[in-house]
């Protein structure tokens, strides 16, 4: 009981602060506007944490966020080789594979009208179906280990970053496009020095969406078989053996690995599309 | 209606090139097939032709080629395949007066759907008050919107057998709650981001007129910025009903579900019946372009009644 009240004071304490904080005078600054999201999110853990020992809530349905933790200090060697094998592996070989493929298949198919008519509204279909389903099929294919992984996510990372930069290469106008040939221009220093800069927001659109779905098609493949190592394999079998904690530490992980990926997907984007008003305003 | 022509031609392409694998992928298991049935075949025994490339294969031993295209069990299943088990799933059952029997994709679809109906609802209904808050209070706005982008990039289906233990342990028995949930939390996002951008459309000229009118802050919202957020909000909807299907699919398949299009995908996988897999697949496709096509029209006719120009 203690637990709940101490937690429910703290809470509308950190409330009050946020509150005080966003109204302030100094709330436009950088550190504040880091400190509300932060405070935040500091008060959903220890509202977790209270809860959960408040109401004596059992380890095995849901552990505190304490727990959590120390079972992340203590298995930091086994959640590395689970890291290594779904995100360096699997999740980023694909990417990597699958963006470039995308980004290639796009550069051709938007030198033809025609292909480039027949093709997107295809991609754009493609791109909201439920892809992960043929994570079985490619498991089949490819074997148990991270190829098939990659495999998966090659096809799911391909269709959204493909329909962004065919998008983004046809963003040009005409005038820009008429200044180039005055220059006298070929194609291919229109492409890289007018249309692929131009493209570039659409671009990092497309790969901000496919770093998640990268990470999602991984860990997915391995539900599906996979060696004795990876998070998904980790989380199937610990589910099962009821050792929810380290389930929980491996999703820890994987959230902090999709935030970081998504983070240097962003950073790259804001150094490469420094020009663009929505990076500048 | 113009991009018709070309759409056909890229689909007939996509098909062809399917066929055209189904070939090189199913050679040696139909030489596998055709060793078994004592007829000749270069080399004798799978082992040997384990290192042989499959083009070989196919040069060396040509009249197999064709029983890759009937087999039972196909590594790749030929498109006229697909189509029969999913006929035979859908269509025939319905022939069959028994549409929702357990072996019917229909009973499957609708399972999926539900869950994935019941997310949707969810998810925007959380987006849109979400919104609601974040464009109303500056605290929403700073504290909730990082953790909404955090949201999305934690990757799901790490979470996903969680919440499923979760919601079996607090007593919920009904598979669709646990679904519904995880379809919630990928479709809230769109929603979320575009109502607003959608709420915060009108110009401060817009909201001044109506400050002129004495309009108060629930008049403002109700007659401006609601109507305003309209078209934003059925451009997001569209993306966050597939998001959903995906989300349904997605805890479906990695946590023991029986029914459903996930299950059948997953039985499919366990029990080595690659065209239930398959057919499941279309079955899943589909009813994500119905969904998307629904909403495309009532958003067509909501635009056009609301008298916006498209």
């Amino acid at each position: 009981m203690i637990w709940l009240i101490a937690v429910l004071l703290f809470w509308l304490a950190a409330w009050a602060m946020n509150v005080w904080l966003a109204n302030s005078k100094v709330a436009e600054t950088k550190a504040i506007r880091i400190a509300v999201p932060v405070i935040f999110g500091v008060t959903l853990l220890v509202l977790w944490e209270g809860v959960v020992r408040g109401l004596n809530i059992s380890p095995v349905i849901l552990p505190a966020p304490s727990q959590i933790g120390a079972t992340l200090m203590n298995s930091t060697d086994m959640l590395w080789v689970d890291f290594k094998q779904t995100v360096l592996k699997g999740a980023l070989r694909g990417f990597a594979i699958g963006s470039l493929a995308a980004f290639i298949t796009a550069v051709i198919i938007d030198r033809s009208r025609f292909l480039t008519r027949g093709l997107l509204p295809i991609g754009n279909f493609v791109a909201a179906l439920p892809i992960v389903g043929i994570a079985p099929i490619l498991v089949n294919w490819f074997g148990f280990d991270w190829q098939s992984k990659a495999a998966v996510v090659v096809v799911m990372v391909f269709f959204p970053i493909l329909v962004n930069t065919v998008q983004g290469l046809s963003e040009t106008d005409r005038m820009q496009r008429d200044l180039m040939r005055t220059y006298a221009a070929g194609y291919l220093q229109t492409l890289c020095k007018l249309r692929l800069p131009a493209a570039m927001p659409f671009i990092f659109n497309g790969l901000k969406i496919s770093t998640t779905l990268a990470l999602i098609g991984a860990i997915v493949a391995e539900y599906f078989g996979s060696p004795t190592r990876g998070m998904g394999f980790r989380i199937s079998t610990g589910v099962g053996s009821l050792d929810i904690d380290l389930v929980w530490a491996e999703i820890a992980i994987a959230a902090l690995a999709g935030t970081v990926f998504y983070g240097l997907v962003a950073w790259l984007e804001k150094r490469v599309t420094f020009w663009h008003p929505s990076q500048t305003g | 209606m113009r991009n018709v022509v070309p759409v056909l031609v890229v689909l007939s392409a996509i098909v062809g090139l399917w066929w055209a694998a189904v070939a090189p992928m199913n050679m040696r298991a139909a030489l596998d097939v055709a060793e078994r049935a004592k007829e000749t075949v270069v080399p004798v025994g799978s082992v040997a032709r384990r290192d042989i490339s499959v083009f070989k294969l196919m040069a060396n031993n040509h009249e197999h080629i064709a029983s890759g295209y009937s087999l039972k069990r196909p590594r790749l299943p030929t498109p006229v395949q697909v189509g029969k088990e999913f006929w035979k799933t859908t269509g025939g059952m319905v022939a069959k007066g028994r549409a929702f029997s357990k072996r019917s994709l229909i009973y499957h679809g609708w399972i999926t759907l539900q869950s994935t109906l019941w997310g949707f609802l969810l998810g925007t209904t959380i987006g849109i008050l979400a919104a609601v808050a974040i464009v109303y209070s500056r605290v929403a706005d700073m504290s909730l919107m990082p953790w909404a982008v955090i949201s999305q990039t934690i990757p799901i289906v790490a979470l996903a057998p969680m919440i499923i233990v979760l919601s079996n342990q607090v007593g919920i028995e009904d598979r669709i709650v646990p679904k519904a949930i995880i379809a919630a939390y990928l479709c809230y996002f769109p929603v979320l981001v575009s109502m607003v951008k959608g709420l915060r459309s009108p110009s401060s000229s817009e909201l001044d007129l109506l400050k002129t009118y004495n309009a108060g802050g629930l008049q403002s919202f109700l007659k401006l910025r609601l109507p305003a957020s309209v078209p934003y909000l059925f451009t997001a909807l569209k993306v966050g009903i597939a998001a959903a299907l995906v989300g349904t699919i997605v805890g479906e398949l990695p946590t023991g579900a029986i029914s459903g299009l996930g299950a059948r995908i997953l039985i499919g996988d366990q029990f080595g019946t690659p065209l239930a897999i398959w057919s499941a697949l279309f079955a899943a496709a589909l009813l994500a372009g119905v969904l998307v096509t629904l909403l495309d029209i009532a958003q067509r006719v909501t635009l056009h009644r609301m008298g916006f120009r498209s």
